[in-house]
């Protein structure tokens, strides 16, 4: 089971615990956004065989929004922290670096 | 190729079995193909027999990185239907439906097609409601469906439990030639009939690179050496967003893990496909007596195909409760695909941004029902360049349009 542990109130919890919120960081253009822009932020996501990053809720614990970096290959957990943020970490995305060298690196 | 026949089998029979081919050929790659397609699934080889069957293409490799039908062809739980409430999708999926019934003379490969029937179970007014209304627009679209009472459905199930507790079966959309097929056997008809028209189906092959020039592919680059080709296909489901970031163009595409198990065997006791999708199980019974049991697909993305064993466990919970009879069967093997979801829950069919390149992909939780169906309208897309008809709607500017083939809504979850 996967298991994301909530930065908001620290607890490690189940997927049962969870809902999943799809890709985190997407941009929503503004109301001059081009129609190209738009379907991007609608339909476009990256969905990578490998780093992700996502966004969850503690649906049934906190109910807060957190951020989370998994491989979708693998299914392994990166790490998680607070949504309140326009990219993951630093130090997050050095661990990903190490343990994936080839990660293309962060992109918006 | 040597047919199959009841004679082939008495001739083996007299000398010991020596006789059989291979089914079909593994050759090496050419340097060059008019048309390559990427991925021999159900629906890549499909691709391939149409634009042979139907377009006289021959010059056709079907490559695949893994084995023949191993990946959501071999994981899936053979349902057949065409009760879809959108003009679009009922008229690919029935083409598909009524393609099924003469597969196995077609092919001369025995797909084990079973029109058995299929009951879509309606557990809530909501369900009552929708379901007459797809019924109403499947007399429209030519395709038999028919709401029946819970009297009927008990007479057609006996094991059913109509009254609840928690979600009473009041009735159901029943389509009599919906049914099951063996999904192997599908993809093995048709490589063995692509193989036979001269085709080269290339097993352990994988993508790792599309040359472009101008706008245009003009190859691909594999595990097996560069290969060139006129025509590029790809159909490959869950992975498809991976070959579009090699060609360079994004799909609105997502892929998640559904899973399938199956019980221990136990004598026939069903013969028909059960679905309920408010509770998200669906159920029938295999040729070998197995429970052949689905659920809901997982919300996050994940390549690994295995799901999640909480959807097994709620998808068990909920078919208990209909199926009383199951509930001291033991779980056999359970298994995961991974599977290529949409917003709108339609497939795409048609033209990427990449002139001769087209795509195949989008069928969700639906793909195994669609292969002759997809295939054939792929092939007519690839052989012509513009959209068939049975494919038109369902290109890739539909969604920048807003021009959906809405079945989230309309057929619910389960596919």
């Amino acid at each position: 089971m996967l298991i994301l542990t909530c930065p908001n109130c620290g607890i490690a919890a189940d997927e049962t615990d969870l809902a999943p919120g799809g890709e985190a960081h997407i941009t929503r253009h503004g109301p001059e956004a081009s129609d190209d822009e738009f379907e991007g932020y609608l339909f476009h996501k990256r969905n990578p065989k490998g780093v992700h990053f996502e966004r969850w809720r503690h649906a049934f614990g906190c109910g807060k929004w957190f951020h989370a970096a998994r491989d979708t290959a693998t299914l392994e957990v990166f790490g998680t922290y607070p949504a309140q943020t326009l990219e993951p970490p630093k130090a997050l995305q050095a661990l990903i670096r190490k343990k994936r060298p080839d990660w293309e690196g962060f992109q918006k | 190729m040597r047919r199959y026949s009841a004679f082939a089998i008495a001739r083996e029979a007299a000398r010991f079995h020596t006789g059989w081919e291979r089914a079909w050929r593994s050759p090496m790659p050419k340097k060059a193909y008019d048309v390559i397609i990427i991925g021999a699934g159900g629906h890549g080889l499909a691709t391939a027999y149409y634009l042979g069957k139907n377009h006289g293409i021959r010059n056709v490799a079907v490559i695949e990185k893994g084995w023949l039908g191993g990946g959501n062809t071999g994981r899936n739980t053979t349902i057949i239907r065409s009760n879809y409430l959108q003009d679009e999708s009922a008229a690919i999926y029935e083409k598909a439906r009524s393609l099924y019934e003469t597969l196995s003379q077609e092919l001369n490969y025995n797909v084990m097609f079973s029109p058995r029937g299929v009951m879509m179970l309606a557990q809530t007014e909501h369900e009552i409601r929708g379901y007459k209304r797809t019924e109403h627009a499947n007399r429209l679209q030519g395709i038999e469906t028919r709401f029946i009472s819970p009297a009927e459905v008990k007479k057609l199930v006996p094991i059913i439990e109509l009254a609840g507790p928690r979600y009473p079966v009041l009735g159901a959309l029943w389509q009599p030639r919906g049914g099951t097929g063996r999904h192997d056997a599908v993809a093995w008809g048709y490589a063995r009939a692509c193989s036979d028209m001269g085709m080269d189906i290339i097993q352990q092959c994988e993508v790792t690179g599309i040359d472009q020039k101008d706008g245009k592919v003009t190859g691909v680059r594999t595990t097996k050496g560069d290969i060139a080709c006129k025509k590029l296909g790809i159909v490959v489901a869950g992975n498809s967003g991976v070959l579009a970031d090699m060609a360079g163009f994004r799909l609105p595409i997502e892929s998640v893990a559904l899973q399938a198990l199956v019980s221990e065997p136990i004598k026939p006791c069903i013969d028909v496909v059960v679905m309920a999708n408010t509770v998200h199980g669906y159920m029938s019974q295999s040729d070998k007596g197995e429970m052949v049991i689905g659920g809901g697909a997982d919300g996050f993305n994940n390549y690994t195909q295995r799901g999640s064993f909480h959807h097994v466990e709620e998808t068990v919970r909920a078919l208990i409760e209909t199926f009383p009879i199951i509930s001291r069967l033991k779980m056999l093997r359970q298994w995961g695909g991974i599977v290529d979801m949409t917003g709108d829950r339609s497939p795409i069919i048609g033209k990427t941004p990449l002139g001769n390149t087209f795509i195949n992909c989008g069928w969700g939780t639906g793909g195994f029902k669609s292969i002759p169906g997809s295939g054939w309208a792929m092939a007519a897309t690839m052989a012509s360049g513009q959209p068939d008809a049975l494919a038109a709607g369902f290109g890739l500017d539909r969604f920048r349009e807003g021009r959906f083939i809405d079945e989230s809504v309309a057929a619910g979850v389960a596919h």
